[in-house]
């Protein structure tokens, strides 16, 4: 039970940063390795606030999110843009952003490094525990729970319900045909890469509440972030939410039963598995 | 009918021709001639020399998977690591040698088993599973040696001079480089030519795309962790966040690309200036290294993505041009022969029907 619980309270608060990293892999076909640091400035940024104003680490978010919309718009016009106006095909274009976006990461760890140096960085709050069905919860690992809900829960209503949303997942489903239907598809990129990262540092700033991060973290979320997104399929939010979940389980139950230094293998037999049985992930169409 | 039937298209069963033996003597003296830089030099030049030596074998048998398949291999620190740690945890049992062939034998098995997972799927899929394998690696071991109640870290303690390191080194490199050689002109390297330049004709060619990538996978990282085996004495002490560092896998890619990946010999003109560069900048800023390491990877990535061979081909290429004549056929093909795989196709298409 208690497997359970902390499972669905950790998948929640991944599927925001999983969500993030889709938009930015489904609808900008930039498959983002730099996405872990975003998740980790953003944690790092949350810390920072709370430390300086003592106030609710939630309200940092409303600092946080924007500035990391900002800043991802900004290396998406000026460092992938060109990137993608030189690609002759969408495979080389996957490579020169993988290798682009590699090299981001290591400027990302080298920056943070600068900053906030190597230590790890930890806060104390809401470490009160709360009683779901009897058992003791950390109250900060719920808020951020529900926090992550209602955040992708707008996002899912946003993207469903409004028609910059459908524009989006148009992008998602055939950039080429969303250019014929009027859809401005560089802008429409830029603007998914950009939320992306605001969502994902958001996560991030969710996850500090009860993690303890440094910078060499990065990678691992990164990773994270991608086995989720394959799990649930590539360009569908719905696949991603669930497959967070089911990472969260799997993390908690090899952390609990086994060793808490293994929650990358779980996440490794978790990819395995998809890649052996169904490629193209829970929800994802078979591609002919 | 299968292109690769015809062997004459690819060079292909045929003998050594004398063009080739030249090569390959000018190279084995080439070879020769480096193996007397520890009589000449000592000290931090020798340093300096095997630190060459060990990027110039992991960059160019990075090449030999990554070069023709375009696909970003980014675990040379997972391989590397397993190498100094079948190392550091058999010495006091088994002999030295023994446990060098045995690296790359585990090195092998473990890439056998991730390029079957991942290459049969897609590139990008590979590419994830490699960017975080050397961790994966790392928490396993940490956990193996956490049950097994051993310490973290482990000595590795045999006796051998800094000239050994550098004639083990540099003959690690010959063998990837004959290897790479031999590759280039078997059918599987040509199969795999023909995967870089679009995998879907060569699945219509019949090409069974996925043996062919892991295959070169595991050669590939069998040599990453004979590399890793063979400089574990060096370090002396072995423990898994040093081990699997990830500036390794990261070093080794900017070399390869700095270089050039179109041509077997292209990491090697990326290891050099790089290993130098990144000597003064590990001694000037300390502190900024991760900043300066992705500086660079990024300019490397923007300024000269073909590599430092692109930019002496351009020029040579241009030379010849501005020279008056225009190309003849033969040098025609000889300038699009890396490329010229499709063309071929097409051109034995539109022949057949």
């Amino acid at each position: 039970m208690d497997i359970v619980i902390i499972g669905l309270l950790l998948g929640g608060t991944y599927a925001l940063m999983a969500v993030g990293l889709q938009l930015q892999y489904g609808v900008a076909r930039i498959m983002n390795l730099a996405n872990g640091e975003t998740l980790i400035a953003g944690a790092f940024s949350t810390f920072w606030f709370y430390a300086a104003t003592q106030a609710s680490p939630l309200y940092a978010l409303f600092l946080v999110v924007p500035a990391a919309f900002v800043l991802n718009w900004t290396i998406y016009r000026v460092l992938i843009l060109p990137l993608v106006r030189r690609a002759k095909n969408q495979g080389k274009l996957e490579v020169d952003s993988i290798l682009a976006t590699f090299g981001i990461s290591f400027i990302s760890v080298g920056v943070l490094l600068a900053i906030f140096g190597g230590e790890y960085l930890d806060y104390s709050y809401l470490a009160r525990p709360i009683f779901i069905f009897g058992e003791r919860y950390g109250l900060n690992r719920v808020v951020a729970f529900l926090a992550s809900a209602v955040l992708c829960a707008a996002l899912y209503l946003w993207l469903h319900k409004t028609r910059a949303g459908l524009a989006l997942r148009a992008v998602a489903v055939n950039p080429s045909a969303s250019g014929l239907v009027a859809i401005n598809v560089a802008r429409t990129s830029a603007f998914a890469f950009a939320l992306g990262g605001a969502v994902t540092a958001a996560g991030g700033g969710l996850l500090s509440m009860f993690l303890t991060f440094d910078v060499s973290l990065g990678v691992v979320f990164t990773l994270k972030a991608l086995v989720i997104v394959i799990l649930g399929g590539v360009g569908d939010i719905r696949g991603t939410i669930v497959a967070a979940f089911i990472l969260g389980f799997a993390e908690t139950a090899v952390a609990t039963l086994v060793d808490p230094g293994l929650t990358l293998a779980a996440a490794y037999v978790l990819f395995m598995i998809v890649l052996l049985v169904r490629p193209e992930g829970l929800f994802g169409r078979r591609t002919a | 009918m299968s292109i690769l039937d015809t062997p004459q298209a690819v060079g292909a069963g045929t003998g050594v021709t004398a063009r080739e033996w030249r090569n390959l003597l000018i190279s084995g003296a080439g070879f020769i001639a480096v193996g007397f830089i520890p009589l000449a030099f000592g000290g931090y030049v020798l340093q300096l020399a095997i630190s060459i030596v060990m990027y110039a074998a992991l960059a160019t048998s990075w090449l030999l998977f990554s070069g023709p398949t375009n696909y970003i291999a980014l675990s040379t620190a997972a391989f590397f690591g397993i190498g100094m740690y079948t190392v550091a945890g058999g010495i006091d049992l088994i002999p030295y040698p023994v446990l060098i062939a045995g690296a790359g034998l585990i090195g092998a098995a473990l890439a056998a088993i991730v390029g079957l997972a991942t290459l049969r799927v897609s590139g990008v899929y590979f590419v994830i599973f490699s960017l975080g394998l050397a961790e994966l690696v790392r928490q396993i071991m940490t956990w193996l040696q956490h049950v097994l109640g051993t310490m973290s870290g482990l000595y590795v303690t045999i006796d051998r001079s800094e000239p050994m390191y550098f004639w083990q080194l540099l003959l690690l490199t010959a063998v990837v480089y004959l290897v790479g050689w031999w590759i280039g002109r078997s059918r599987l390297g040509f199969a795999l030519r023909i995967i870089g330049n679009d995998e879907l004709v060569a699945v219509h060619c019949g090409i069974n795309t996925a043996r062919a990538k892991v295959i070169l996978f595991v050669i590939s990282s069998a040599f990453a962790s004979i590399a890793g085996a063979l400089v574990a004495p060096r370090w002396g002490y072995v423990e898994p966040v040093v081990a699997f560092s990830p500036f390794v896998s990261f070093q080794v890619v900017i070399m390869a690309l700095l270089g050039g990946t179109h041509r077997l010999w292209g990491p090697v003109l990326g290891v050099i200036p790089f290993v130098l560069l990144w000597e003064v900048i590990s001694i000037e800023f300390p502190n900024q290294t991760t900043l300066l390491l992705g500086v660079c990877f990024l300019l490397i990535v923007y300024v000269i993505p073909n590599g430092i061979i692109g930019l002496i081909e351009d020029t040579w290429h241009r030379r010849k041009a501005a020279g008056g004549s225009a190309p003849g056929p033969l040098q025609r093909l000889l300038d699009a022969s890396p490329g010229s795989v499709k063309n071929l196709l097409q051109r034995g298409k539109s022949r057949n029907a």
